[in-house]
């Protein structure tokens, strides 16, 4: 033994001492071997004292070798890169690995906090809700931040992640979690007969149990058969292993979550590496080999610094070649103990005891005496210093071993459904009835004996491939095993004695005292007492303390645990980071952008976007240092008293063909559509079949059966949508077809009084008067070789215009209508202009179509076509809905122009109270109108237009605003409609 | 969950849209009693085990499609074009 690692043995093991790895733990650096987990390193290295305890801060060290580790929790790295939570036990080591102690202060060996212990009568089950019932005020104030201050486990970093994560899919005909004995051999057998396998282990050495445990396979240390059989799968193209990687998850039809620690295992990532990787797979069939966790057993002072599993012991023992002690006591209720102390003796550990404490203890094939009896207390500070047993003896040891049983990992059978069954002989769970095909192999399935566990493999892989269609392969060989006798357990659950301190969840301080408390209590149901004590529902989800909990709570209840029954396992199966949930969807890629075809000749045009939807749209243009108010109500008085651009390509648009189009929008639209004429446009509303207002735009006809249709933007794909279900749900047997278009052509307004002008010299030679193309018209033509559409439309309110270009050619167009119109005054606008506009004109949007609106309310009742069908019909004409007493749209410009109205303000009679009763609508948009130099605003109150001439209150209960506002005609500008058909 | 397209195959759940009952039909475009219209519009049973559905491929091909599906145990049985149906329009 080295200095460097006093507790490293010279010889054996899976680690690589060509490699040593240097690392530290709360600042002090250590020494360790690649193949080494951080928990392995620190045991190694004599440091057995890792973390504190969740409610009491009790001093907590290494209890197991797995995942299953409720303990030895530990925060890694540091800076953005802090992780907390980790377990040293599945943390692989790297050089330059930093690693911190958590929820201690000020340091770990001294703990001020440990002072909970002194109020641990208080923290007992269910203190939540006891102790902290009354006053409720002092809950938020008092209590939670200081129970959150002294109870908890890591801190996460506030930075923000520097790392990248990616989400890929994967497709198998089998997949098998677990890479021990048994599914090494189902990968065999199913890689054997051609089926696609993947193969996902959770650790970094794909091997299980036989790294771990001392035994032979056909009379050679067993990492023998695992070095060739690694071999032959590598050498199989079906077959992908993925070590480091945990099948979180097993989903409906055979799809699974898994996570895979692409660069854990180092400081960071390399520049081309994800830290983490998201898998979803789909497949055939699921072979669970996820193996067993062994369970402790209950008595007082059992989570001590260097009481620890007995296979957790032998494990360190054989994979890792460290010492995890000097001078051993090994107890349990099944022949393991034997094993354990075999190995523990053959690693130069002094056995002190080995203690049996079985009602009927088995023989003894090994070599130590062995004493029957149970240990009752672990005496120790902050580690085991010896133990008491139940008859009086003591002994003196650092180390405690407990062979307390196995429980079948069930859990990815239990996310699928089935209950777990309980299991008398092996005094545990196994899966339950198979849901879809799923099959369960070796320990996972109650087997333990390595020989089992092979053959279970090996069948379960060949099941699984022939149920996916992959037969004739002849199952590979079972190779001969030599290993210790095993034996079933006997249950014992729980030594009396001091309960207060015989832990049961370590994780979170659940001892034997809270489970007995919750019976007595009342709360005896597995799903009560859980959520009461708080009983496996730390980050181990009840991995170590679920059966041993089931066992005290039958033994006090007098009942079984097979009539108890068990709670139902969830995914994931081990904590998940966000970062790979999340993959590539964060910040500037947390959705698609999309951005029109004019997007970057906007840009070039100094446009400032906002975001709308997924798209950018231009809002607007500034110049000479112009805020956005300024800007926009210049751009406002250009579009009114000369020609403005403005870019509508993210409109939706629908091309509709056949021969029964105008049918098609005779049944989707309020209004009429069978007369509308070859080149003409027509405004449309659309309802919901409930009577509520869907979308508004319009349709133009290009020929006999040929139709574009313009939805808002927000509403696009929901119409798209929408329509694709009349056609193919409700009304199949109409012969039209629908095509979004939206993307393939770029949309550019024109408006303003000398848009006519402008345009007319991009088309010098089409005849565009109020004759040749009037109000409403709509066309395609010529553009220099190009197919342009144009349609005679206004949103303004002004002279207007929309053209359409193919998506590539929008940017020149633009431009060339900037060229063309210098001396015209043509100007570019944006979205805030356009907006102002459509407030000054009554057009509505997103603001006032919020789902609770009628065409009724929107004054468009007349639009809605008596002679037809069409949807929304019926339930348009429900009595509610033709109340008149229901809020309708209005104008409102308050009485002092200066003031402002805000969106979202309650419509209040002057001088009423301000209460519900009283409410009498709502301000739905509101703007400054530069046109008539007043803030204006839209809005919906009861009775509506009847209501003109009244005075209101918008009141704004969030900002505090309370402005005089008329009710007046929502069309302020221009209500004639002189200026757009001129 | 596997949802089979009739057109692209076995999909991913994540590719579509959920819309309910498939049993639901349009009444008469000539009722006028509201009874048989809220009744389209808002009641649906919500019965447990074989279940006739409307699913949107929002995300593929854009078909609605009827899958008969469980609902306890989300055994999808069989899965058809909603527009091999004949319409759903009294």
């Amino acid at each position: 033994m080295s200095a460097d690692q006093p507790f490293r043995r010279e010889t054996g093991g899976q680690i690589d001492r060509r490699r040593p790895l240097s690392f530290t733990f709360d600042g002090r650096r250590y020494t360790g071997y690649a193949g080494d987990t951080l928990a392995s390193a620190l045991l190694a290295n004599g440091v057995r004292l890792l973390g504190r305890s969740f409610k009491y801060h009790r001093p907590r060290g290494v209890l197991t070798a797995g995942v299953n580790e409720p303990n030895a929790l530990v925060t890694l790295r540091a800076g953005a890169r802090t992780t907390p939570n980790l377990r040293a036990t599945n943390v692989e080591l790297y050089d330059g690995l930093t690693a911190q102690s958590q929820n201690r202060w000020p340091s770990l060996a001294f703990d001020l906090r440990a002072v909970n212990r002194l109020f641990a009568p208080m923290f007992v089950a269910g203190f939540y809700y006891k102790t902290f019932m009354w006053p409720a005020r002092f809950w938020e104030k008092l209590y939670e931040p200081l129970i959150r201050r002294s109870a908890g486990l890591g801190t996460s970093t506030q930075k923000p992640d520097p790392d990248r994560y990616e989400r890929a899919h994967a497709h198998a005909e089998v997949v098998i979690a677990g890479g021990g004995p048994a599914g090494l051999m189902a990968a065999l057998a199913a890689g054997r007969a051609g089926a696609r396998v993947i193969l996902c282990d959770e650790g970094h050495q794909l091997g299980g149990q036989l790294l771990a445990e001392s035994m032979t396979l056909d009379g050679a240390p067993a990492g023998r058969w695992v070095e060739r059989t690694l071999r032959e799968l590598a050498g199989l193209d079906n077959v992908r292993l993925m070590p480091r990687t945990t099948l979180f998850g097993a989903y409906d039809h055979n799809t699974f979550g898994a996570i895979e620690q692409v660069a854990e295992a180092a400081p960071a990532p390399a520049q081309v590496q994800p830290r983490e990787r998201f898998w979803y797979i789909e497949s055939e069939r699921l072979v669970i080999a996820a193996g067993a966790h062994e369970r402790p057993i209950a008595f007082a002072g059992n989570d001590l610094p260097g009481v620890m599993l007995a296979s957790a012991a032998r494990s360190y023992v054989h994979r890792f070649a460290v010492q995890p002690g000097s001078r051993a006591v090994v107890f349990g209720n099944n022949a393991d103990i034997h094993a354990t102390a075999d190995a523990l003796a053959e690693a130069g550990v002094e056995i002190a005891a080995v203690v049996d404490g079985r009602r009927e203890p088995g023989a003894n094939p090994g070599t130590h005496r062995v004493r029957h009896g149970r240990i009752r207390q672990v005496k120790g500070g902050r580690a085991v210093r010896g133990v008491e047993l139940d008859n009086g003896e003591r002994f003196a040891c650092d180390l405690v071993c407990v062979a307390g049983g196995w429980t079948p990992a069930v859990h990815l059978s239990s996310q699928l459904g089935p209950k777990p069954v309980w299991d008398e002989r092996i005094q545990s769970f196994v899966p339950g009835e198979s849901r879809q095909g799923e099959v369960a192999a070796g320990a996972a399935a109650g087997r333990f004996a390595t020989r089992e566990a092979l053959a279970d493999g090996a069948e379960a892989g060949r099941k699984a491939a022939a149920e996916a269609g992959f037969t004739g392969a002849s199952l590979p060989q079972i190779p001969a095993v030599t290993e210790p006798a095993q034996s079933a357990p006997e249950p014992l659950w729980a030594v009396p004695g001091h309960d207060k301190t015989a832990f049961i969840d370590p994780q979170h301080d659940v001892t034997v005292a809270d489970v007995k408390l919750a019976a007595r209590e009342g709360y005896s149901n597995v799903e009560h007492m859980k959520r009461y004590t708080t009983l496996g529902m730390a980050t181990d989800q009840g991995k170590v303390a679920n059966v041993v909990g089931l066992g005290v709570l039958a033994e006090q209840r007098g009942t079984t645990i097979a009539a108890l029954g068990t709670t139902v396992f969830r995914p994931p199966y081990t904590p998940v980071s966000i970062g790979p949930l999340a993959g590539y969807n964060r910040q500037r890629q947390f959705q698609p952008v999309r951005r029109t075809p004019l997007h970057d000749w906007q840009a070039g045009k100094g446009a400032q976007f906002v975001e709308a939807g997924a798209w950018k749209r231009a809002r607007y243009f500034p110049k000479h240092g112009e805020d956005m108010a300024a800007a926009a109500s210049r751009e406002v008085t250009t579009v009114r008293s000369r020609v403005g651009l403005v870019d509508v390509s993210t409109l939706g648009r629908i091309d509709i063909q056949g021969p029964d189009a105008a049918e098609f929008l005779n049944r989707v639209y309020i209004n009429g559509w069978k007369r509308l004429p070859v080149g003409k446009a027509r405004y449309g509303v659309m309802l919901r079949e409930d009577g509520i207002v869907l979308d508004d735009g319009t349709t133009s006809r290009l020929g006999e059966q040929h139709y574009l249709m313009t939805s808002t933007t927000g509403q696009a794909a929901k119409v798209l949508t929408h329509l694709e279900y009349c056609l193919q749900v409700l009304w199949p047997e109409l012969d039209v077809n629908i095509q979004s278009v939206t993307d393939q052509w770029a949309g550019i307004a024109i408006a303003g009084p000398n848009a006519r002008e402008l345009l007319q010299r991009l088309f010098p030679d089409d005849d565009l008067s109020s004759d040749g193309f009037p109000f409403m018209a709509a066309g395609t033509f010529d553009l220099a070789g190009i197919p342009a559409r144009l349609f005679r439309i206004s949103f303004s309110g002004e002279l207007g215009y929309e053209l359409n270009v193919p998506a590539d050619y929008g940017a020149a167009a633009a431009q060339r209508l900037l060229d063309l119109g210098g001396d015209l005054g043509v100007d570019l606008y944006g979205l805030e202009a356009l907006d102002i506009m459509r407030i000054e004109k009554g057009h509505v949007t997103g603001n006032e179509l919020d789902g609770r609106v009628t065409a009724q309310d929107l004054g468009m009742g007349r639009m809605l076509s008596g002679k037809k069908d069409y949807i929304g019909r019926r339930l348009s004409q429900r009595q509610a809905f033709l109340d008149p007493e229901r809020p309708q749209l209005v104008g409102l410009k308050p009485t002092a122009p200066m003031r402002k109205a805000t969106a979202g303000a309650h419509l209040m009679p002057q001088g009423g109270p301000d209460t519900p009763e009283n409410d009498l609508g709502w301000v739905s948009s509101a703007t400054w109108s530069p046109t008539l130099e007043s803030y204006i605003a839209l809005g919906f109150v009861r009775g509506g237009s009847a209501r003109k001439g009244e005075v209101l209150r918008a009141a704004d209960f969030v900002r505090n605003r309370d402005v005089p506002v008329e009710v007046v005609d929502s069309v302020f500008v221009d209500p004639e409609g002189a200026r757009q058909r001129a | 969950m596997r949802i089979p397209c009739p057109i692209c195959g076995a999909r991913s759940y994540e590719e579509y849209t959920y819309q309910g009952d498939a049993t639901v039909v349009r009444p008469n475009p000539e009722t006028t009693d509201p009874a048989p219209w809220h009744a389209y519009v808002y009641l649906r049973d919500d019965p447990k085990g074989p279940h006739r559905e409307l699913w949107h491929h929002t995300a593929g091909c854009r078909a609605w499609i009827v899958v008969e599906r469980d609902t306890v145990t989300h055994a999808v049985h069989s899965s058809t074009l909603a527009r091999s149906e004949g319409g759903r329009q009294a």
